[in-house]
């Protein structure tokens, strides 16, 4: 670190055109990234602001905005947490296995068929969630609702079609496992060389070089891998509006037919025949959405502060 | 299998082939045909140039069947662009300015303004709205062993209201006496979505039967129960359950069984001829101007024949554009649309109830003002 | 289980390596467990899908616990994870496999040259229709989102890494990137609507529109992951570099970046494929038509997503009862034409991304 900063004293102290105009260029970037996340943010209070106060006919069965939204930020958040549950240790699981356990022509494919996955447009997930999936998981459910119906998340009645909640976030799972993948794939085999093979050298297997030299490198990646997966499962649009039976309240309740909507699957499905007032309180709840992300990745942060303090100490 | 799976993997590589060859070629191999110009159509109007329009979705199959008719009377000269972005996007578009017509699934009201925000738009000219898309709406089921049911407007009302939960319940038994209905749990199917379809069918709950207690909407009024995206959303819910019952438009209910409705003593089965009959028969809406056929549906029509569940999508555009050309095109379009041979394309491309005479004709009246100025 | 002697390498000296399992041992397991899963799904009958899952659940717990016996508890544990790992890959790999089987399946068939030569343009009902238009559309307003957001993207994680490290507003922007990822889709698309009427009045309809709502949700993919792999460049390399008195911003164009080019470049991917497949942003801005466009900054565009999306919600009615109507053939075949590609887009990248990028150790 120490070393680094001096470099960085050496090349202040002669200044360059070039490094002056690349650096700006740079900044410039970083400026233009807040500047148009500000403007989305102001667009989405201009427009938004006006529906957070509608007469209560706006809000369908709520009396206000707040009523409003708590279920479909309950099922957003809901559907996020199914498929982070899932997804995060395959993804993992998949990326070790293309980093460091398979041969190299066997990992080639697994990692082009990952990658193949995120191209699969929305609709498609969709479509095919109904058709094939919902189908598929449809007996388990009501499995799951005879013999586990004691928990709350079993209590049932088991959907009919299969198109619950739990189908929803298997989806938004399947969604997200390309990406975390990729990228903790990426910073998985970037672990210096060195680094694994001191671990080795001393005696440890292989399991204990990832956790004590793979591990602790790509930390920050693994997070900010997962918090993009996060943001696509809160974000994702399509696929849950098409899957999801929606229309019910807050409920645990993960295999009944009536099922909380997302925030962005509302929007979507709702905007449609929207009129002027309506299309408000729908922005209004993407602005929900979007102060929801704010405060998720203000915690992932802070815990990964936390983290590496530790680490350091 | 084998076999046939290394043949499918090779059919991408191939198609990537013809991709790749095609992308060095310029425009689509059709448009270029079409634009030399073949003197085989009929009738040719002589207009050119792009119109754009944007509305319901569910008018846009019928709209890519018209789009084309009108491109070909004109020998490929015009494009007609339809955004099917929804009903109220569509109003907000035309009202804006955006687009020269718009589909819309109901007609436009002063709720909040609307009406009059699309007279300001047309220089203070009351807007032009006329029928164009009817579709009869089918309550469709799946239930193993019963291929077709009657029922009242009340027993469906109760249905969707969850008042009744099973299907060897009385309320269905006695208008279904020949029919071995079975204990078997009714799961009712609702879009999920706003729709046209959802309202205009609450519409009729609401007012055929004296047990739908909510207002028409395009959401769905009633919480919980099965809730699909889309008309094709609803369509796999309820093939792919069993004691499954739903709604949607009746050209997408394929294999499905529907419920023959109660019209006053008769059960009639859904038919594009019941749709048109009870467009004809409906009463016009209060207080509108002569350009503007906007009717409320007749739920309640004891017409012979009539099926009173029926999707009536509008076409709004001005009086008079600024432009020469958009108003010529304008004009061509909507009396193509409203024509006989422009309802017949609808209805064999989208399946659609082309409109009666009286109503085509009155139509084709208001269309005929359109002009510049 | 216990009924196997643990096979102890026999050697005549005395070893000093410890106690392993034969090399042969995770084959050994799996065969038998393989049969003792097939002993209560034989009685009971249950499918194959419980006799695999049951198998692979004797496997995980049979290897391991062996492991234990001979190799100690720190062996188990390599074995245990291992074999988890393989796991999740199998429990990935079976939804994929299934989906990309769906749309191959049902894709196929649709495919042929007038679909992807022709253009949904007809002048008569009886003309056959393609999605050449909705090709051109994706190739182009992509091209552009990318054209838009990747130099932003790269050079704000360059500024992130390089320049603005530690600084409040590197800070910020790190933070806000984030909070970007999180943007509905639907959102950016009603964001670049709204922004586009203002500026160009209310008909405007673009497909350049398009572009800047996709560059808007493939921004923070970019700057996450260049970020993440910037960071991963060793300090070693920049500073040998500096040392021989390369400026700055040479070092990184020459250094930083070649180095982190394959990670770069999947990020880029990974964008493009995350937003190629996005719907209702380009049905708002860059609208629906029947017609070619080749002109991204004039007139309306169809894209592929918006084409699968229409169609697959009103397809119209099927040429025989019962039939598959036209529009969900077209859907399916739009699909598997979208994922091809994206697979194209994908080697094309990778394929450029091992030119460039350095030699290393991996």
């Amino acid at each position: 670190m120490a070393t680094t900063v001096v470099a960085e004293e050496t090349a202040r102290a002669k200044p360059r055109v070039g490094d002056l105009v690349f650096s700006r260029l740079a900044m410039g970037a970083g400026i233009a990234i807040l500047a148009a996340l500000a403007a989305v943010f102001i667009f989405l209070a201009i427009e938004g602001v006006p529906g957070l106060a509608k007469p209560a006919e706006f809000y369908g069965d709520a009396s206000n905005f707040w009523g409003y939204v708590a279920p479909l930020l309950f099922g957003t958040i809901l559907a996020a947490v199914i498929a982070l549950i899932v997804a995060v240790p395959l993804a993992w699981g998949i990326a070790l296995v293309v980093s460091h356990y398979a041969p190299k022509r066997v990992a080639t494919p697994i990692a082009y068929v990952i990658d193949l996955l995120a191209a699969v447009p929305s609709v498609v997930f969709g479509l095919w969630g109904i058709t094939v999936l919902a189908r598929q998981l449809q007996p388990g459910y009501v499995w799951l609702d005879e013999n586990m119906g004691w928990l709350p998340f079993f209590a049932g009645p088991a959907s009919g079609t299969g198109r619950t909640i739990l189908t929803a976030g298997l989806v938004l799972a399947i969604m997200i496992l390309p990406i975390i993948t990729a990228i903790s794939r990426e910073v998985f085999s970037q672990t210096p060389r060195l680094h694994e093979e001191a671990a080795l050298a001393l005696g440890a297997t292989r399991w204990e070089m990832i956790r004590m030299a793979v591990f602790p490198y790509a930390r920050s990646g693994m997070v900010s891998a997962v918090m993009l997966g996060l943001g696509r499962a809160l974000g994702e649009t399509m696929a849950v509006a098409m899957v999801l039976s929606a229309g019910g309240g807050i409920s645990l309740n993960l295999i009944s037919s009536s099922n909380p909507a997302s925030i962005a699957s509302n929007i979507a499905s709702n905007y449609k025949e929207g009129t002027p007032g309506k299309i408000q309180v729908l922005i209004a709840t993407g602005l929900v959405l979007f102060l929801v992300t704010f405060l998720v990745n203000f915690a992932a942060r802070w815990i990964v502060q936390r983290g590496e303090r530790r680490l350091a100490r | 299998m084998n076999r046939t799976s290394s043949r499918k993997l090779l059919a991408p590589s191939v198609a990537m082939l013809a991709l790749s060859i095609s992308l060095t070629a310029c425009g689509a191999g059709n448009e270029t045909a079409a634009d030399s110009g073949d003197d085989s159509s009929s009738e040719t109007s002589g207009l050119s140039g792009d119109l754009n329009g944007a509305g319901a979705s569910s008018q846009e199959k019928a709209q890519g069947a018209w789009a084309t008719g009108f491109q070909g009377m004109n020998d490929g000269n015009v494009t007609v662009n339809y955004d099917p972005v929804g009903s109220g996007d569509g109003r907000t578009n035309f009202i804006e300015g955006g687009v020269s017509f718009a589909g819309s699934d109901s007609y436009l009201n002063d709720d909040e303004g609307e009406l009059s925000a699309a007279k300001e738009r047309c220089n203070g000219e009351d807007p032009i709205e006329v029928p164009a898309y009817v579709s009869p709406i089918a309550v469709a089921f799946n239930l193993e062993g019963v291929d077709s049911l009657n029922m009242s407007a009340d027993t469906i009302a109760q249905i969707f209201d969850g008042k009744i939960t099973t299907w060897d319940d009385p309320a269905i038994a006695e208008e279904n006496p020949d029919a071995d209905l079975p204990d078997t749990a009714i799961t009712p199917v609702h879009r999920s979505d706003d729709s046209g379809t959802t309202k205009n069918f609450t519409d009729y709950l609401g007012k055929a039967s004296g047990s739908w207690s909510y207002e028409a909407e395009d959401a769905f009024p009633v919480k919980g129960g099965e809730a699909a995206e889309g008309t094709s959303g609803v369509i796999s819910a309820v093939s792919g359950g069993d004691g499954t019952i739903g709604y949607a438009d009746e050209s997408q209910v394929g294999d499905l069984s529907v419920v023959s409705v109660k019209v006053g003593e008769e059960y009639v089965a859904p038919s594009a001829e019941g749709a048109a009959v009870v467009v004809e028969t409906s009463p016009a809406a209060e207080g509108r101007a002569d350009v503007d056929m906007a009717v409320d549906i007749d739920r309640t029509s004891t017409e012979a024949g009539a099926y009173p569940v029926v999707l009536l999508s509008y076409l709004i555009a001005c009086q008079t554009y600024e432009d020469q050309a958009e108003a010529d095109l304008v004009k061509g379009y909507l009396s193509y649309i409203v024509s006989d041979e422009g309802q017949q394309a609808a209805s064999e491309e989208a399946g659609s109830a082309p409109l009666s005479a009286t109503v085509a004709e009155k139509a084709q009246g208001i269309v005929d003002m359109i002009s510049a100025g | 289980m216990s009924t196997v002697t643990p096979t102890r390498p026999v050697t005549g000296s005395l070893s000093l390596t410890a106690a392993k399992l034969p090399r042969f041992a995770p084959v050994l397991v799996a065969v038998v467990a393989a049969a003792a899963a097939a002993l209560p799904v034989l009685f009971l009958g249950w499918g194959p899908i419980a006799w695999a899952i049951l198998a692979g659940l004797v496997f995980l717990v049979a290897l391991p616990l062996w492991a234990r016996v001979v190799e100690g508890s720190r062996g188990a544990t390599d074995r245990m994870v291992t074999g988890l790992v393989w796991a999740a890959c199998a429990i990935a790999i079976v939804p994929l496999l299934s989906l990309l089987w769906t749309v191959v399946d049902r894709g196929l068939p649709a495919i042929n040259t007038t679909f992807l030569t022709f253009s949904m343009y007809r002048t008569d009902l009886d003309q056959e229709v393609g999605i050449y238009h909705a090709l051109i559309g994706t190739l182009l307003i992509t091209l552009f989102a990318a054209i838009i957001s990747v130099p932003i993207g790269i050079m704000a994680a360059i500024y992130l890494i390089e320049y603005g490290k530690g600084s409040r507003l590197a800070r910020w922007i790190t933070f806000l990137v984030d909070v970007m990822t999180g943007i509905p889709s639907i959102v950016a698309g009603l964001f670049a609507f709204a922004l586009f009427i203002l500026v160009f009045g209310p008909s405007t309809r673009v497909g350049i529109g398009g572009s800047v709502a996709l560059a808007l949700l493939m921004i923070p993919i970019v700057v996450r992951s260049t970020e993440e792999m910037l960071r991963l460049v060793p300090d070693e390399l920049r500073e040998a570099s500096y040392a021989l008195g390369v400026p700055k911003w040479r070092t990184i164009v020459k250094v930083v970046l070649p180095t982190a080019l394959g990670g770069i470049v999947t990020g880029v991917t990974l964008a493009v494929a995350r937003v190629v497949g996005e719907t209702a942003p380009l049905l708002l801005i860059a609208g629906l038509t029947s017609r070619t466009n080749f002109n991204v900054f004039d007139g309306r565009m169809t894209t592929l997503p918006v084409l699968i999306f229409t169609q697959n919600a009103n397809p119209g009615i099927a040429e025989t009862p019962g039939g598959t109507p036209p529009g969900i053939e077209i859907a399916w075949g739009g699909a598997l034409v979208l994922i091809v590609i994206v697979m194209l887009l994908n080697l094309v990248a990778r394929t450029i991304g091992a030119i460039f990028a350095p030699k290393t150790g991996h």
